[in-house]
């Protein structure tokens, strides 16, 4: 028990901005419309800026894969589903609001 | 340009329609949906819309070869194909089989976070892949508003939804769009009968008394006449079925054979031959006047004639009604050995009335009977109000009568109510009404029995009194008294009475005329003896007469012999006449 309190006050790691683990995004468009484009440029962005090197972005255009759809629940497009780390998260809109897509994503930068 | 006006003509004139195949929902409609366009039902929990657009999808896929499509927000895909089990339909058949598409929409709103601008092409886009994959001409969108609980923003729900309904009307699919209504005074919860303005079915479920009843109202169909009752409906193993009062209209034929009552003297109060073939008959009467037994003398007959008869019993097990037919003569047991007399006995109470009406309905079609009674339909009362009561029969009459099915209905009578007024109102609907009544008179109670009404055919305007002998009903004479019909020992009385009235008549008129002959006889004596004293003067006048004649001629004849011999003046003595000879005397 003594061993654990002394390893308590080992853990401020706070301020970890690379997060070790690796972000599997996926994002659902229809179409090569105004909005998926610039859903995808937002994406691009946000990701480098904070999950350098360690994330991957799928594309799916709905209108060619239905059924992915079906699969995971898409209604609205652009959809951006967190497939890993989970818990699944789902954001919609073209993710001009940065500040909510960190929310949505549990991405927010610690204040 | 006659060829464009040619394709046009139909669609101008009459709506196309959409046959749902929901028995009774078509009729009340004039043919179904509209073909093409979209149908709002709206309705609270549990009221049933979902069944109905599944039904609406199944029949269009297995009736009308028209595959379907269901979109569902609220329930899942295997809660669906299980419900839809419940009802008779085989959901997973018809997914194979690529005439039905099924797909569950859901959003949890928990993991949904809104960043920007977005549209519902994901939905559409699934929707119109799911039309294609199987050809879809019917569409089902169970519910859309539950979109609202999810989507952050409503501007834009509402907006993407309109757009997907002028997408639907584009793509000309037949479209049934369910939404929950959780207050009387909207359609929906959220508006959106605002998108849906060519037909808007409600469905209600209602509980009064304990006795749940579903009913289906057509609040509007834009360019199309449509029932705008309230119709009651029903949901078992076979579907949806509407009931609608009007469906049948009443061109239904009508037989002029006749078939007997099973009771001679009844059939004599009815031109001789009884009732007529599919017509529709009621039996009133306070308790214990013999209803029951007149239902079962016609069915005995009918069973003897080979024809089948259906009873439905209300109040009494089928083992009651024939202990006690038989208990008056009749046998009601071997019919039903035979298979030719069937009963069905419940009360009326496990269910609603719809129900009741349904499962007679379902009786009648499988057991193809020539003769149904339904005893007592006053017990229907009990689940219902007396419209209801009105309009369930109303349609079982309907029925029973474009099947060329003849019907015994029997109506207990309240006592001290009016005689003449059946309990369940429902007198107008019928061809025959037998009044069966008590009378009351001198410490008895007999029955008598009347034709209140026969429509098309001459009958007898007496009351009739029966007596329940052990070798069935028998109607006894008609006895008509000074104040009325006379029943019972009364009866007997009154006839002796008569009787005695009669003979002593007859004594009297024969002392009066054997007096007139004595009185004659005494006449007759009276003249011969008074005739005997007029002769009697006569004679001795006749005799003096001829007497004082002689006297007077010997007189003068002695005058003459004086005369001459005194030699006197003759002519002077003349004068003076026969004075002196009076005095010479």
């Amino acid at each position: 028990m003594s061993k654990t309190k002394t390893k308590t006050p080992a853990r401020p790691r706070k301020s970890t901005p690379p997060k070790p683990e690796f972000w599997k995004l996926r994002l659902y468009v229809a179409g090569q419309t105004p909005k998926s484009i610039r859903a995808f440029a937002n994406l691009k962005v946000l990701c480098e800026k904070h999950l350098k090197g360690c994330y991957r972005i799928e594309v799916i255009d709905i209108l060619e894969n239905p059924d992915m759809a079906r699969g995971d629940q898409i209604v609205a497009v652009p959809t951006l589903v967190r497939d890993l780390p989970g818990p699944v998260r789902k954001i919609i809109g073209d993710l001009s609001n940065t500040e909510r897509t960190l929310i949505g994503l549990a991405l927010q930068p610690v204040v | 340009m006659t060829q464009k006006q040619k394709a046009r003509q139909p669609s101008s004139k009459t709506l196309p329609k959409a046959s749902t195949g929901i028995q009774g929902l078509d009729e009340i409609t004039g043919g179904g949906l509209p073909n093409g366009r979209p149908t709002l039902v709206s309705g609270g929990a549990g009221s049933g819309k979902t069944l109905f657009g599944l039904e609406f999808l199944v029949r269009g896929a297995t009736q009308y070869n028209e595959p379907g499509v269901f979109m569902s927000f609220e329930e899942t895909i295997p809660d669906l194909t299980q419900n839809a089990a419940s009802l008779g339909f085989d959901l997973d058949r018809l997914v194979a089989e690529k005439k039905l598409f099924l797909d569950h929409v859901h959003i949890s709103r928990s993991e949904i976070a809104e960043t920007g601008e977005y549209d519902l092409d994901g939905l559409f886009i699934r929707i119109a892949d799911a039309v294609q994959r199987v050809g879809a001409r019917r569409i089902v969108l169970d519910t859309i508003e539950a979109l609202f609980g999810e989507m952050p923003n409503p501007g834009i729900l509402r907006a993407e939804i309109r757009r997907l309904f002028d997408w639907l009307k584009q793509k000309k699919l037949t479209t049934v769009i369910t939404a929950e209504r959780d207050r009387p005074d909207k359609l929906t919860r959220h508006g959106i009968e605002e998108f849906v303005s060519d037909c808007v079915i409600v469905l209600d479920h209602r509980i009064r008394e304990e006795i749940s009843t579903r009913r289906l109202r057509v609040v509007k169909y834009r360019g199309s006449t449509h029932g705008t009752n309230e119709y009651p409906f029903l949901i078992d193993e076979h579907g949806i079925s509407v009931l609608p009062i009007s469906s049948l209209g009443l061109d239904h034929a009508a037989s002029a054979i006749r078939v007997s009552t099973g009771i001679d003297r009844l059939d004599g109060m009815m031109g001789g031959k009884g009732f007529y073939q599919g017509s529709s008959i009621l039996l009133s009467g306070t308790s214990g006047t013999g209803k029951t037994s007149v239902a079962a003398h016609f069915v005995d007959a009918a069973c003897r004639r080979g024809e089948r008869c259906l009873y439905f019993a209300f109040e009494e097990s089928p083992r009651q009604v024939v202990r006690n037919m038989r208990s008056i003569g009749i046998d009601l047991e071997p019919w039903v050995r035979k298979g030719l007399l069937q009963f069905h006995a419940a009360r009326p109470t496990y269910g609603g009335i719809e129900e009741v009406l349904l499962v007679t309905h379902k009786h009648i079609s499988s057991f193809q009977p020539s003769i149904v009674v339904v005893d007592p339909i006053t017990n229907l009362l009990m689940v219902s109000t007396l419209n209801e009561v009105r309009s369930m029969l109303t349609r079982l009459v309907d029925f029973l009568k474009t099947k060329e099915i003849t019907a015994i209905f029997t109506s207990l009578t309240a006592a001290g109510g009016s005689l003449e007024a059946s309990e369940a109102d429902v007198s107008s609907l019928m061809d025959t009404w037998l009044l069966l009544k008590a009378i009351e008179v001198g410490g008895e109670r007999n029955r008598a029995l009347y034709v209140l009404k026969s429509r098309g055919m001459e009958h007898s305007n007496q009351i009739r009194e029966f007596v329940l002998t052990n070798d069935g009903l028998r109607m006894l004479d008609v006895y008509l008294g000074p104040e009325g019909v006379l029943t019972g020992s009364a009866r007997v009385s009154q006839e002796m009475r008569e009787k005695a009235v009669v003979t002593f008549r007859q004594q009297e008129q024969e002392t009066r005329r054997r007096e007139l002959e004595r009185k004659r006889q005494i006449f007759e004596a009276r003249m011969t003896m008074l005739r005997a004293e007029f002769e009697v003067e006569e004679e001795t006048i006749q005799q003096s007469i001829s007497e004082s004649k002689l006297l007077a001629e010997e007189v003068l004849q002695d005058r003459g012999q004086m005369v001459r011999s005194r030699e006197a003046d003759t002519s002077a003595y003349k004068k003076v006449g026969g004075t002196p000879a009076a005095r010479k005397r």
